[in-house]
């Protein structure tokens, strides 16, 4: 039995709820699917709270008992989820998400520190507790997915009269991973044992008993406002090892006696206990005893079993049932698996080699003109291309889960600073790669913390500008031409051109008198130490912010542009490239080596013609800028009589590139260059070719930007 | 994880340490038991007892009833902490009927 896996699934499963849990509050508090959104907090609250009950955790079972009390309420519309019962609960989130990292650090217990912090959430959410009914709350919803709505009748009996609760444990409990003393503590988060009575008299002789197994029994009487259905959840984990019974407060002393004759132990020993836990009266007991001994009271008492045998388990099967019912829909919304990221980059490696291989086989199956052998060949890459799509495909995630997960920042963030600013979501089902999301995360933040904190004017100010008070946050995420785009926007103040350059300009940054264009002088903000910010926030402004966003997205092969209208707002346009390990790629030849253009930026191939020492050529009217790649690359060798130019496209930007031969598609697995090739730009990689020859893969947007440069210069002079 | 024996005269005292759960049951068993035949009566200190499960619980109600019935005396005496919370929990005291003495330790 390991309960360490068990507890690191805790750990991990408790991660996801509460995640889940948050973005219900923040959906609620966007109004959308109100009524569904509060069950989803209260479903995962709950979940949390039975889960960490099986592992004793019982600081996590209080405390959360104590969030789920008030999410009860809100529930039935007794209380109103406010903005500020919202924050509350959202702090109490982070609160459990605290508790759960200190478990996953080994600390199973709570501390003062802790104890000390979660305080004021509980003393608040008593608060919440005491609260009237909101005004013109509704009626209780009739399709709740609680089964709660049959037993409560019975559970609103006042507090003087309690439960009974009759445990008999089974002999494997112990060994099954469970402890009946875990049980009784759960009872007592939502309730007081008023009286219990451990029964041991199951324990055989001595010489016979097995210490690992349990022969233990209880009876309770339990004082709470649960209802039957929660009772019985507490011991739903244990069900098959426990005979549970319980007898509602008020219930008849009829059922006490069938309680008693059910129950192995004898029946005299068993009426004292009943008395001893205050749940009959010994007049009551003396009575139904006597009566139950003459023969008209046996007919009685057989009527009147017949009469709760009908209504009690069929009360219970339909409990159960919807348990069932809301336990399978539940499974349905998770059909996945958790994979181990290595074991994932070790099967597309795997596939890489296999593309590699592949060719070779088809480079011989060309040799040696075997039209059979290149045909089975032909349907052998098909397959392959099929299992590295999907490979590839297994390490793509939406990028929607990190966009919602600002819902969270810019709810917070506004409220620090007291603008009200709604997050607009877009493009939420664009995919991308792994590593790429987790890479991104940050530089996003920081941007979408900018355009809140110096994008988004005041309240007044928007208002003098006629703005819709509540300000706008825009992320918007899509494909383009093998490159994944991902738009921070904002309808704020836009950027101050003028202020820019004249503090660009005040550093030095600048000569004095150089003009640029907009595109240019919003780029200066990436520079480091860089900012015009008038006041210094705890969020941004000391103008270590953009430097690192543009670094961060340079390392992973992505450019960022900026764009902006002052008064009306800013868009930042992060391009990032979409798979890594594997592309399609177009060869084509130059002089004796091979390169590789990949095959998403290749628009078309042209017959090379230009007046001789220019560097552009006319594409169907259009200007054509073009790179000699021989010349780049200074490769010697007198250059071919007919050459050819490819022309590439990145970014909306067209250049051609002049090469010799076109060798044709081939896809291709990516191999980094080692670390002493690391600064050379233009080229992004290597690979292996069918006949083992070294292709070098061709970094476009280098190669656009350089030729950006290189012609800048040309037209000045 | 340990415990102690000692013998005085007419009482014998087992010393349990460390946890009395599940995974010392079997031992912990046989421990008891045999402690238990050695003299008229048995003190069992409980001070340094980390942890109590619904086996370790077992076993104390198990060397009880048969204490009372080999016509022995079995005394519980220095509940530790954690002990006296089981105990509590499942109404306990009065069963064993032993007088709990509780030190002022920090909770």
């Amino acid at each position: 039995m390991n309960l360490d896996q068990a507890l690191q699934t805790f750990i991990v499963e408790s991660r996801e709820l509460l995640e889940d849990m948050e973005a219900a509050l923040l959906a609620v508090a966007q109004a959308e699917a109100r009524d569904e959104a509060v069950h989803a907090v209260f479903r995962a609250a709950h979940t949390i709270k039975g889960s960490a009950g099986l592992f004793g955790l019982d600081h996590i079972v209080a405390f959360t008992h104590a969030v789920e009390s008030v999410l009860d309420l809100v529930r039935e519309d007794k209380v109103e989820l406010s903005d500020e019962l919202t924050s509350l609960l959202l702090a109490c989130c982070d609160h459990i998400g605290t508790l759960i990292d200190a478990i996953e650090a080994g600390q199973l217990e709570a501390d003062a520190a802790m104890n000390e912090r979660g305080a004021p959430l509980v003393e608040q959410l008593r608060r919440h507790l005491g609260a009237p009914a909101a005004p013109g709350a509704l009626a209780l919803a009739e399709d709740s997915p609680d089964a709660s709505a049959i037993e409560r009748i019975e559970g609103e009996a006042g507090h003087s009269d309690h439960w009974h609760i009759s445990l008999r444990f089974g002999r494997d409990v112990l060994r099954n991973g469970m402890d009946p003393l875990s049980f009784i503590r759960y009872l007592g988060t939502f309730g007081t044992v008023a009286a219990i009575v451990t029964l041991a008299d199951a324990i055989p002789a001595a010489e016979e008993m097995d210490p690992e197994s349990c022969y233990l029994g209880f009876e309770l009487a339990f004082d709470s406002d649960a209802d039957k259905t929660e009772i019985e959840g507490a011991f739903e984990f244990v069900r098959d090892d426990c005979r549970v019974r319980i007898l509602p407060p008020h219930s008849r002393i009829w059922d006490y006696l069938r309680l008693i004759e059910e129950l192995p132990e004898e029946n005299a020993k068993l009426g004292e206990i009943l008395l001893h836990c205050g749940s009959v009266t010994a007049h009551e007991l003396q009575a139904a005893l006597a009566a139950q001994s003459s023969a008209g009271a046996t007919q009685k008492i057989g009527a009147i079993l017949v009469e709760q045998r009908a209504v009690r388990p069929a009360v219970v099967e339909a409990a159960l049932a919807k348990q069932n019912q809301v336990k399978e829909s539940k499974a349905q919304e998770s059909r996945s698996i958790r994979v181990d990221a290595d074991k994932l980059d070790y099967l597309i490696n795997l596939v890489g080699e296999l593309i590699i291989a592949g060719a070779g086989v088809d480079l011989i199956g060309r040799r040696a003109h075997l039209p059979d052998l290149r045909e089975s060949v032909a349907t052998m890459s098909g397959l392959v291309e099929a299992v590295r799509d999907s490979a590839l495909q297994l390490r793509m995630v939406k990028i929607g889960a990190t966009f919602n997960r600002f819902q969270r920042v810019v709810h917070d963030v506004a409220r620090e600073i007291g603008k009200d600013i709604a997050l607009a979501v877009s493009g939420e089902d664009t995919e991308l790669d792994k590593t790429v999301v987790e890479k991104l995360a940050d530089p996003l933040t920081h941007l979408v913390r900018n355009a809140i904190d110096h994008g988004i004017e005041p309240a007044e100010l928007r208002a003098q500008r006629g703005k819709p008070a509540r300000g706008t946050v825009r992320l918007n995420a899509y494909h383009d031409s093998g490159s994944i785009v991902i738009e921070v926007g904002d309808d704020g103040g836009g950027l101050k051109r003028d202020r820019i350059l004249a503090k660009a300009t005040e550093r030095g940054l600048v000569e004095p008198g150089r003009t640029l264009n907009d595109g240019e002088i919003y780029s200066l903000i990436f520079e480091p130490g860089f900012s015009t910010a008038e006041q210094v926030t705890n969020l941004s402004g000391r103008g270590v912010g953009m430097d690192v966003v543009k670094r961060n997205i340079t390392a992973l092969r992505g450019s960022v542009d900026i764009k902006s209208e002052e008064g009306v707002g800013t868009t930042v346009t992060v391009r990032l490239p979409l798979t890594l390990a594997i592309i399609d790629g177009f060869l084509v030849g130059v002089d004796k080596s091979v390169f590789v253009i990949p095959l998403d930026m290749v628009e078309e191939c042209v017959e090379f013609s230009a007046e001789p020492g220019r560097d552009y050529t006319n594409l169907r009217g259009e200007v054509l800028p073009f790179i000699r790649l021989r010349e780049l690359f200074e490769l010697e060798g007198a250059a071919a009589r007919r050459e050819n130019i490819v022309v590439v496209r990145h970014a909306g930007r067209k250049v051609g590139l002049v090469v010799d031969t076109l060798l044709g598609e081939f896809q291709t697995v990516i191999k980094p260059l080692g670390r002493v090739f690391s600064q050379v730009k233009c080229i992004s990689g290597s690979t292996i070719l069918g006949n083992g020859d070294v292709a070098l893969i061709l970094d476009v947007a280098a190669l656009i930007g350089d030729t950006e440069r290189l012609a800048a210069p040309r037209l000045a002079a | 994880m340990s415990t102690a024996n000692s013998r005085d005269g007419e009482v014998s005292t087992l010393r349990i340490e460390g946890e009395m759960t599940i995974y010392r049951a079997l031992e912990l068993k046989q421990l008891l038991l045999a402690r238990l035949e050695e003299s008229a009566a048995l003190e069992v200190d409980l001070a340094a007892v980390t942890e109590l499960d619904s086996s370790g619980v077992q076993l104390l109600l198990l060397a009880k009833r048969e204490a009372q019935a080999r016509q022995r005396e079995l005394r519980l005496v220095a509940h530790s902490p954690q002990v006296l919370e089981v105990f509590d929990l499942l109404n306990l005291n009065a069963h064993f009927g032993d007088p709990l003495l509780m030190s002022p330790q920090p909770s």
